[in-house]
């Protein structure tokens, strides 16, 4: 009884959840990812690992880490090595202030589904996401090869410029919550979708939202702002001289940052794990529905199949998705399950636009990149929180 | 637990302090600097001044550093010769002479102070800190800013290009 309700041990135990679910959603990131692209370009995309390739991140990591780790004769050996583990401790600190949901009970222990609330959360992340362009920045001088400094170089300026309009971003829905802990953030904004702070009055924050997802591709090195690693003329940018886990480490910071800028869009803007409408609206069934839909669709196609194998998998995978539905109606699982969802669903959704636009959209030039944040976004952020500062002070008193 | 803390932390900022002398290549000094301000940040979290910690990483070690760190990179500045070690003769005496002038100022003016208490400053908030900066210190910090505009308009004005007419 003493040692389950000790700080230390739920906090171990909360960490050691949350480390195994953000290593699983990054290693199947990578699957989506690859899935999605695939589909937009009309091909199945891996489809030979396990079923509908659903083993391919198994296979990925096993090839990653027995592949050969090559270390270069002319790199700067100290930092050369330093600068992975820089990048991927960095990305994957700021998981810790993240709250996926409200306080739970598990048997006789109440806690909150995060891992510690600093009152400085919001600020928190912002730091570590500004140590994070070290690692990137290091690897790409570290390594002794030009491509690989100019991606550095370009990749250390790219989050400079971006980081100012992303901070400009953020402050206007904090200026609109009046809190910089994450956790009081979401609380702020409860009931329904009209309480969002992207939605929110005295002043909706639709531009600061698009500023700061504009922002996150280029501070995460997404397409359409991948100038670092742009493969036509750097050969693979910053990590040309990486091979094996630390290219991995490299890989997975980028899929962690996401995965971090995704849920901050979440809990800044969309309400974190709220439902968008009341309980008495039937927001709980909308999970269950989902599924179902999801479920049906799969067994119709096991029905009709454009492949044999899909025969057997695809109603295996209708069929785990009707338990998966029901599964959320079980009222003793709803409290913790669904806010949830609500926070996966959301931050899912923004992880899937990154895809998209992946999928869709060419890359800039470096020119206009910088162009772009110095001369349009900056401004538009800076005016966007004058407004905001402006209507809460005049609508506060 | 905060004094065990307290001493690691000080310890790698005096370690990375004299690192950053020491190194010969400027990356390696940068990098060190970089070292020096996360512990102090750290420093700043033990006693309890969060919000400050928190700009303290974001604005030295995450902003200045960088721009420093890309600049070095940028000119790609190699390692610097080492002259010998005569600076030791002047500069020994003076460093023990300093510390011991420091630590006579400081007996001076807070004599009989009680020791520093972890955490128990409460003043290091974001509200704290707002407030001193837009009342008591609202003066200096207005000044200081039109300082850093005229210091960027003077940074665009040599750094152009001249345009021949």
């Amino acid at each position: 009884m003493e040692l389950l309700d000790s700080f230390i041990f739920i906090t171990l135990v909360k960490t050691a959840v949350v480390f195994a679910v953000l290593m699983t959603t990054l290693a199947y990131l990578q699957w989506v990812e690859r899935k999605v692209i695939a589909h937009v370009q009309v091909r199945p995309g891996p489809y030979r690992v396990g079923p509908h390739g659903l083993l391919q991140p198994v296979a990925d990591i096993i090839k990653l880490l027995t592949k050969e780790d090559l270390l270069p004769p002319y790199v700067n050996k100290p930092l050369y090595l330093l600068a992975p583990f820089l990048a991927i401790s960095m990305a994957l600190l700021s998981i810790s202030v993240i709250p996926f949901g409200p306080s739970i009970q598990v048997g006789p222990v109440t806690t909150w589904m995060q891992l510690t609330d600093l009152n400085i959360g919001v600020l928190f992340i912002l730091a570590v996401s500004s140590m994070g362009v070290y690692g990137i920045a290091l690897a790409g001088w570290a390594s002794n090869n030009k491509y690989a400094l100019i991606g550095g170089l370009r990749s250390s300026a790219q989050m400079i410029s971006y980081e100012l309009p992303m901070s400009l971003a953020i402050a206007a829905p904090l200026l609109i919550s009046n809190t910089l802990s994450l956790r009081k953030l979401v609380e702020a904004q409860d009931g329904g979708i009209f309480s969002w702070n992207i939605l929110h009055g005295p002043f909706p924050q639709v531009i600061s939202f698009i500023i700061f997802m504009i922002a996150a591709f280029a501070e995460t090195n997404r397409i359409p702002f991948d100038l670092p690693e742009a493969e036509n003329e750097l050969v693979a940018g910053f990590h040309t001289e990486y091979s094996s886990m630390k290219f991995a480490s490299f890989f997975m910071a980028e899929y962690a940052n996401m995965i971090t800028v995704s849920a901050m869009a979440t809990l800044l803007f969309l309400g974190g794990w709220m439902a968008p409408w009341p309980v008495a609206w039937g927001a709980s069934l909308v999970p269950t529905v989902i599924f179902a839909i999801a479920g049906v669709t799969a067994l119709y196609h096991g029905t009709h199949t454009a492949r044999k194998r899909d025969k057997l998998t695809l109603p295996v995978f209708g069929i785990i998705f009707f338990i998966i539905a029901g599964v959320f109606l079980l009222p003793m699982v709803q409290s913790w399950l669904l806010p949830l969802f609500w926070f996966a669903g959301k931050t899912g959704a923004i992880l899937f636009l990154f895809i998209w636009v992946r999928a869709t959209l060419p890359r800039f030039r470096y020119d206009q990149l910088m162009g772009f944040t110095w001369k349009f976004l900056f401004p538009v952020a800076m005016l966007n929180l004058l407004v905001t500062a402006f209507l809460v002070a005049w609508t506060t008193k | 637990m905060d004094v065990i803390l307290f001493l690691i932390f000080a310890l790698i900022a005096v370690a990375c302090a004299i690192n950053v002398v020491v190194q010969t290549h400027p990356i390696s000094s940068a990098l060190s600097l970089v070292g020096v301000m996360g512990s102090l940040a750290v420093l700043y979290l033990l006693l309890g001044a969060e919000f400050i910690a928190a700009a303290q990483v974001i604005v030295y070690a995450g902003a200045i550093m960088v721009l420093f760190v890309f600049v070095i990179m940028l000119l790609n500045a190699g390692a610097e010769t080492r002259k010998g070690r005569s600076y030791l003769i002047p500069g020994a005496p003076l460093l023990i002479v300093f510390l011991g002038l420091m630590a006579f100022v400081v007996q001076r003016i807070f004599p009989d102070s009680t020791m520093v208490r972890f955490g128990g400053f409460t003043g290091g908030g974001p509200k704290d800190v707002g407030t001193a900066l837009f009342t008591t210190y609202l003066l200096p910090f207005e000044v200081t800013s039109i300082l850093i505009l005229v210091a960027i308009i003077g940074a665009i004005v040599l750094a152009r290009k001249e345009i021949d007419q």
